[in-house]
C-alpha cells in the first residue's frame, strides 16, 4: 500500500500553567489594557458562575451549567470575533456571551425560567443557547451560507464540546463547511467530560482536532486555558473565514472544573485527584501571574476586581429577581406572527386561571 | 394562462419567487443539475444560478439546519427532502429548533423556511418512499403543515409558505404530481394558508380529505351524487393549524361527518378532526363520525400498496354507511 493522504494535527499554547510565556507572545498580548480586559472578563465570569451555583443551591435559579474552568475558551473566543460575527453557542458559554453584550440578568433569567433571557438585548443575531447537543453547528453552518451569499464580510462561530463530537450534526455541518468553503468556526470545548463519559469512551482518536481531517478542514488543537491561544488562533480562523478560505476547526483543551450541572455529582464518576491536577493549571492563575510578572497586576489590583466584579453580579441578580414573571398569556404570543385562530382559545382558557394556574397541583 | 400539472405549478410557485424575492434560496439533494429526481426544480438552477438554487451532501438533518441558520439570519430557504422517509433525521432540527425558534427568543429569531416533501403511496415506489406521516409534524407546536391536492393550490399554497413569517413543512402528494392538469395563471398570487377549501358544496354528509385522497373523494362522491346522496367535500389543505370552523359550519350543515385520508388511522390527523368535532359539534352529528383510513401496518411493499389505501369504493361505503344515520 501506498500513502495516498496524510495528516498532522498542530497544537499551540504561548502561556504555559505557570504563566511563563512559552513562545514568543502574539501582536494582541503586546498591548496591556487588552491583557488587564482579558484577565478582567475572565475574573467577572467566575464570580458570575460561583454566583449562579449559590443562587440555584438557595432556590433562586432553576438547574445550571457551571462554565468553571471554561473562562479564557469563552472569554477568548468571543473576543475574536467582531460584532457583526454570529455566535451559535452550547449552553455553558457565559463568558463568551458577556464578551459579545448578553447581560448577566439576561442569563440567570434564562436558567431562572423566564425565555426572555434569550432575547439579547445586545448581540441581536447570535443565536440563545442550544441545548440538544450539537446541534448548533448546523445553524452556524447555514449562518455562514447566508454570509457567503450576500456577500458579507461576516462569520459564524459554533461552539460545543467534546461528547458533542460524536453527534452526526457536528461532522454534518463540518462537512457542508466544507464543501462550499464556507465561512465559519466550529470550536469543540474538549473539556474532558460529557457529564460522566469520559473522553476516552468518546472516542479512539487522539485528538479532537482530527475529526476535521474527515472533512476535509483545516483542525488545530490550543490550550484551551490559555486565552492568548484561544484568542489569537481564533482571530486567525476568522480572518481566514473572512477571506473566502472557508471554515476552521479548533479543540480547545481545558477541563470542567465542576460538576456537569447543579443536579449532577461527579464525584459519582471521577476521583478528586483528577480534579486537584486539573486545577493547577487553569486558566485564571497563568494570566494572574503573567500580569505580575509584567508588573501590571498586584494584590491590591486583584482585591479591587473581586469586589467590583461582586458588585456587578449583585446588580444583575437584583435585576434578574426584581423581573416579575412574563404574563401567562406569553407563553401563546410567540408561537407564531400571528396568533392562529385556534389557539385563542387556548390562551383564552390559561389566561381565565391566571398567574396561579388556579391554585393546588396534585 | 398555462395548463399544468400539480408538479409544473410547484416549478412555477419556487420560479416566481426566486425571481421576486432575493432571500429565497433553494437547497437539497439533486435540486441542481438534475432539476430534483420529481423534477420540481427543474431549470431552475440554469434560470437562477448555483448560489439560488444548492446541491447539498446527503444529509438531511444537515439540509433542515442550515435551512434554519439561514432563516435565522434574515433569508427565506425552500429545503427539499426527497422523500417522506427520509424526512426523519430532520425530526430533531424542526421540533427542537424550526418551530421553537420564535418563542424562545421571545421574536428576536424567526424561522421562515419551508422543508417540501414528497409523500404518500401509489407510485410503485421502493420501500421507506411511500408513507404519508403527516401527523408527526402536525403535532408539533410552531410548525404548519400544508398540503396541496391541485396544481392551482400547489402554487397558491407554496407562494404563502415561502412568504410565511413562520417555519411550513409542506408535503407533495406525489401520486397526483401528474396525474391531471389545471389552467394556473403565474402571477404571484398566494392562497390563504390555515383555512379549508371547500371541492364540492353538499347537503348530506360532509367529508374532510386532503393530498391525494381528495381524488378518490371526489370520485366517490360523484358516483354517490347519482344515487341522490349529496356530500360537502373539504380539503384540509392546511394540516396543522386546523381550520375548524369551516368543517363545523359544514356539519352543522350535513349532521354527518366522514374523514378520509391515507395515513395509518391511529393518532392520524382524522382523529383530531373527529375529537373536535365531538368536543364542539355532537348535537349537530346524527350519527358516529366515520373514518376511512389507511390500516395500523407497515406501508405494504408495491404488490400490496393500493389495498392499503381507501379506494373509491372504500370512500364510497363508508359515505353510505353515514347515510343510515339520523
Amino acid at each position: 500500500m501506498e500513502t495516498i493522504a496524510d495528516f498532522e494535527i498542530k497544537y499551540s499554547q504561548f502561556l504555559d500553567p505557570q504563566g511563563k510565556p512559552s513562545k514568543d507572545m502574539p501582536a494582541l498580548a503586546k498591548d496591556t489594557d487588552e491583557l488587564l480586559d482579558m484577565y478582567r472578563q475572565m475574573t467577572e465570569t467566575r464570580i458570575f458562575d460561583a454566583k449562579a451555583i449559590n443562587l440555584q443551591r438557595t432556590g433562586k435559579l432553576g438547574t445550571y451549567a457551571s462554565c468553571l474552568g471554561h473562562e479564557a475558551t469563552h472569554v477568548g473566543l468571543a473576543l475574536a470575533m467582531q460584532e457583526s460575527d454570529v455566535l451559535a453557542p452550547s449552553y455553558r458559554e457565559y463568558g463568551a456571551m458577556f464578551a459579545r453584550g448578553v447581560t448577566m440578568a439576561e442569563i440567570l433569567l434564562y436558567w431562572g425560567g423566564d425565555e426572555r433571557g434569550s432575547d439579547f438585548a445586545g448581540p441581536r443575531n447570535d443565536f440563545p443557547f442550544c441545548v440538544p447537543i450539537a446541534t448548533q453547528c448546523l445553524h452556524a453552518a447555514g449562518a455562514a451560507m447566508s454570509f457567503q451569499h450576500r456577500g458579507e464580510k461576516r462569520c459564524a462561530v459554533s461552539i460545543n464540546g467534546d461528547g458533542g463530537t460524536s453527534e452526526g450534526a457536528f461532522y454534518e455541518a463540518m462537512n457542508i463547511a466544507g464543501a462550499r468553503s464556507l465561512p465559519v468556526v466550529f470550536m469543540i470545548v474538549n473539556n474532558k467530560w460529557a457529564i460522566s463519559v469520559p473522553i476516552e469512551m468518546q472516542t479512539a482518536t487522539e485528538t479532537l482536532a482530527q475529526k476535521a481531517v474527515a472533512a476535509g478542514i483545516p483542525g488545530i488543537q490550543v490550550d484551551g486555558n490559555d486565552i492568548v491561544a484561544v484568542r489569537h488562533w481564533v482571530g486567525k480562523a476568522l480572518e481566514r473565514g473572512r477571506r473566502g478560505e472557508g471554515p476552521t476547526l479548533i479543540e480547545a483543551v481545558t477541563y470542567r472544573l465542576s460538576d456537569h450541572t447543579t443536579a449532577d455529582d461527579s464525584s459519582r464518576y471521577r476521583k478528586k485527584d483528577e480534579v486537584e491536577v486539573a486545577w493547577k493549571v487553569e486558566p485564571l492563575i497563568r494570566m494572574r501571574s503573567y500580569l505580575t510578572d509584567l508588573g501590571i497586576w498586584d494584590d491590591d489590583k486583584e482585591q479591587a476586581l473581586l469586589e467590583s466584579s461582586a458588585a456587578k453580579v449583585d446588580e444583575a441578580v437584583q435585576t434578574y429577581l426584581n423581573t416579575p414573571k412574563a404574563p401567562v398569556e406569553s407563553m401563546f404570543d410567540y408561537m407564531y406572527e400571528e396568533l392562529p385562530e385556534f389557539l385563542e382559545e387556548q390562551r383564552d382558557h390559561a389566561m381565565k386561571y391566571g398567574d396561579t394556574n388556579g391554585g393546588d397541583h396534585g | 394562462m398555462a395548463e399544468v400539472s400539480l408538479i409544473d405549478a410547484l416549478t412555477m410557485a419556487m420560479s416566481w419567487e426566486l425571481e421576486h424575492d432575493p432571500d429565497v434560496v433553494i437547497l437539497g439533494e439533486d435540486v441542481g443539475v438534475n432539476g430534483g429526481v420529481f423534477r420540481a426544480t427543474a431549470g431552475l438552477q440554469n434560470k437562477f444560478g448555483e448560489d439560488r438554487v444548492m446541491d447539498t451532501p446527503l444529509a438531511e438533518g444537515m439540509i433542515a439546519g442550515v435551512s434554519i441558520g439561514m432563516a435565522a439570519q434574515g433569508m427565506r430557504p425552500i429545503a427539499e427532502i426527497q422523500f417522506m422517509g427520509f424526512i426523519y433525521p430532520t425530526v430533531d432540527q424542526i421540533i427542537n429548533h424550526a418551530g421553537r425558534i420564535r418563542n424562545r427568543t421571545r421574536g428576536r429569531l424567526t424561522c421562515p423556511m419551508v422543508l417540501r416533501a414528497p409523500y404518500g403511496g401509489g407510485i410503485h415506489a421502493p420501500e421507506h418512499h411511500s408513507e404519508s406521516t403527516e401527523a408527526i409534524f402536525s403535532h408539533m407546536p410552531g410548525v404548519r403543515v400544508v398540503i396541496p391536492s391541485s396544481p392551482a393550490r400547489a402554487y397558491g399554497l407554496l407562494l404563502a409558505a415561502i412568504r410565511d413569517p413562520d417555519p411550513v413543512v409542506f408535503l407533495e402528494p406525489k401520486r397526483i404530481y401528474r396525474l391531471h392538469k389545471q389552467n394556473v395563471e403565474d402571477n404571484g398570487k398566494a392562497l390563504p394558508l390555515d383555512v379549508c377549501y371547500i371541492l364540492r358544496e353538499g347537503t348530506d354528509v360532509t367529508v374532510v380529505t386532503w393530498g391525494a385522497m381528495t381524488f378518490e373523494t371526489i370520485k366517490a362522491v360523484d358516483q354517490l351524487a347519482k344515487k341522490g346522496i349529496s356530500c360537502e367535500v373539504i380539503d384540509l389543505a392546511t394540516i396543522s393549524p386546523i381550520d375548524y370552523e369551516t368543517i363545523l359550519e359544514s356539519v352543522e350543515k350535513t349532521g354527518r361527518l366522514v374523514i378520509a385520508h391515507e395515513a395509518a388511522r391511529s393518532c392520524g390527523v382524522g382523529a383530531e378532526i373527529a375529537a373536535i368535532v365531538a368536543e364542539k359539534g355532537m348535537y349537530d352529528l346524527k350519527g358516529p363520525i366515520r373514518r376511512v383510513t389507511g390500516y395500523d401496518v407497515i406501508m405494504p411493499l408495491f404488490r400490496r400498496e393500493m389495498d392499503y389505501m381507501p379506494s373509491v369504493m372504500k370512500v364510497a361505503d363508508v359515505i353510505q354507511e353515514s347515510m343510515q344515520d339520523g
